[in-house]
């Protein structure tokens, strides 16, 4: 009998090499408990978060902690259903309100991870005549709507307006629409989407446009409104999706738009009508969330100056991090042979970060990928930065300090 | 326009052969995933150059159905013909 299990046989064996290089394996570590948003229990050590997305800090928000505490007492756990059946209560319905006026847009939809809001918006617009076209660098959940969808799909390399252009122009099919789709801060990588140039691109070629801010929302902007807000083309944006599990600290997805078709994507999304609806404790703990990034504009501020310590840090240790500051800071080494011990001599040493190894990453060097928080302190910042030159020195890393 | 099944062929051998990771002894009936050692992301990387070179965009559901560099080669001349 063929087995079904053997197409995990080279699976097997990389992550055992994994395991053997370094002691654990990096992708079931568990947080045994949180103590903060920038503190948890790891292996009984307490042990500071920097890999978790929570750029805000606010999946310890007091206000959200309670409105999601009286949600539950007053409309239970669940809602036992989809959206378009009885998973919508009022509290859904509220909740887009705010996220369409927080974002000044005419609808907004939401979904019950940010994945499904890609999976869903993505193969409900594309249909078999048109054409997406995507930026090389992606995250799954744009691959994984681009082939739900029908739809023809085309790669342009990373965050280049010019391939883009040219290969928007190459495609010779007028009467197909044309859906281009990037994201604002890339998640493995930390790279900025140059939003001015995709927009002029748009307008030139008759295309629509899809922004993912999952990385970008609260944290671009002058409002927290993303990578198009902070370039000034949030008009040439068709579509916005994002989730609320990095910024907002909950879980669920969204898409804004100021197309009135909105209404029919709703019954014509599979990710959104096959699924139960996000529990009526998430959807008030969401909104009370959106609640304080809006009242406290001063996170954003924390957030950035706190991103350009540690990148700061980086570069003076002789530490190969992105070219651009943002909250998602990539260390990159050169091998895996590096990576491995250095993360887990991190991790034994009180730093958890993201282990990122080739082919997940983009150009087949491993990352340790590092996200900032608003909450970290000076203190836990230059402790960390401290651990990461001990661990670098420990593993053999080769480091160049600025100006070598 | 007057590539063939052989000359896209033989230019994709010849742009492969630039990788010093790829086997020196390829040819047109060589299974790129398999034979080459391509993962999924090298394939979509290395296709993008293949279309800078031919100005053709090859869509991402055609991939699925190509399994050797001659698969590539007559994909790629079919979609330039139908250009």
């Amino acid at each position: 009998m063929t087995s079904l299990f053997s197409k995990f046989e080279g699976l097997a064996s990389a992550l055992g090499s994994v395991v053997a290089a370094g002691g654990r394996n990096p992708f079931a570590v568990v947080i045994e408990k949180p103590l903060s948003s920038t503190v948890g229990i790891i292996e009984g050590r307490e042990t500071l978060l920097f890999g978790t997305n929570n750029y805000l800090g606010l999946s310890q928000s007091e206000r959200a902690i309670k409105a999601a505490q009286t949600a539950a007492a007053t409309c239970g756990v669940g809602t036992t259903g989809s959206r378009i059946a009885n998973g919508t209560q009022s509290l859904h319905r509220h909740l887009e309100r705010k996220i369409a006026d927080f974002f000044k847009r005419r609808d907004a939809m939401v979904f019950s991870t940010g994945y499904q809001a890609n999976l869903g918006m993505i193969s409900a617009l594309a249909g078999k005549d048109d054409y997406l076209i995507l930026d090389a660098d992606s995250h799954a959940s744009i691959y994984d709507g681009s082939r739900l969808s029908a739809a023809q799909v085309i790669r342009f390399r990373h965050n280049s307006p010019d391939d883009l252009y040219k290969r928007l122009k190459r495609l010779d099919a007028p009467n197909s629409a044309k859906l281009i789709v990037v994201e604002g801060i890339y998640s493995m990588t930390g790279n900025v989407a140059p939003m001015a140039e995709f927009a002029a691109v748009k307008r030139e070629t008759d295309a629509y446009l899809m922004v993912d801010e999952a990385h970008s929302f609260g944290v671009l902007g002058e409002n927290g409104r993303g990578a198009a807000e902070a370039e000034g083309v949030e008009a040439d944006v068709d579509f916005i999706v994002g989730t609320f599990s990095k910024s907002l600290g909950t879980v669920g997805g969204y898409c804004v738009s100021d197309h009135p078709e909105l209404e029919f994507v709703r019954l014509n999304c599979r990710p959104y009508m096959f699924t139960a609806s996000l529990p009526p404790e998430v959807i008030a703990a969401t909104g009370a969330a959106l609640e304080d990034m809006i009242a406290q504009p001063e996170l954003r501020r924390q957030l950035m100056d706190n991103a350009a310590h540690l990148h700061a840090g980086f570069t003076g240790l002789g530490l190969n991090a992105s070219k651009r500051v943002s909250p998602v800071i990539a260390v990159t080494l050169e091998t895996v042979e590096q990576a491995i011990p250095m993360w887990n001599r991190l991790l034994e040493l009180g730093v958890y970060v993201n282990l990122s190894l080739p082919p997940a990453t983009p150009d087949s060097r491993p990352l340790l990928r590092c996200s900032v928080m608003a909450t970290h302190t000076t203190e836990q910042i230059d402790q960390a930065l401290a651990i990461f030159g001990q661990a670098a020195m420990e593993c053999g890393v080769p480091l160049q300090p600025q100006g070598a | 326009m007057s590539e063939t099944v052989e000359s896209v062929s033989a230019l994709i051998i010849q742009k492969l052969l630039a990788n010093p990771k790829v086997p020196r002894d390829i040819d047109g009936n060589c299974k790129i995933m398999e034979d080459l050692a391509f993962d999924s992301l090298a394939v979509m990387n290395f296709v993008m150059e293949v279309e800078d070179s031919l100005d053709v965009s090859v869509p991402l559901d055609k991939l699925a159905d190509i399994r050797t560099i001659n698969d590539l080669a007559a994909c790629i001349v079919d979609l330039k013909n139908k250009g």
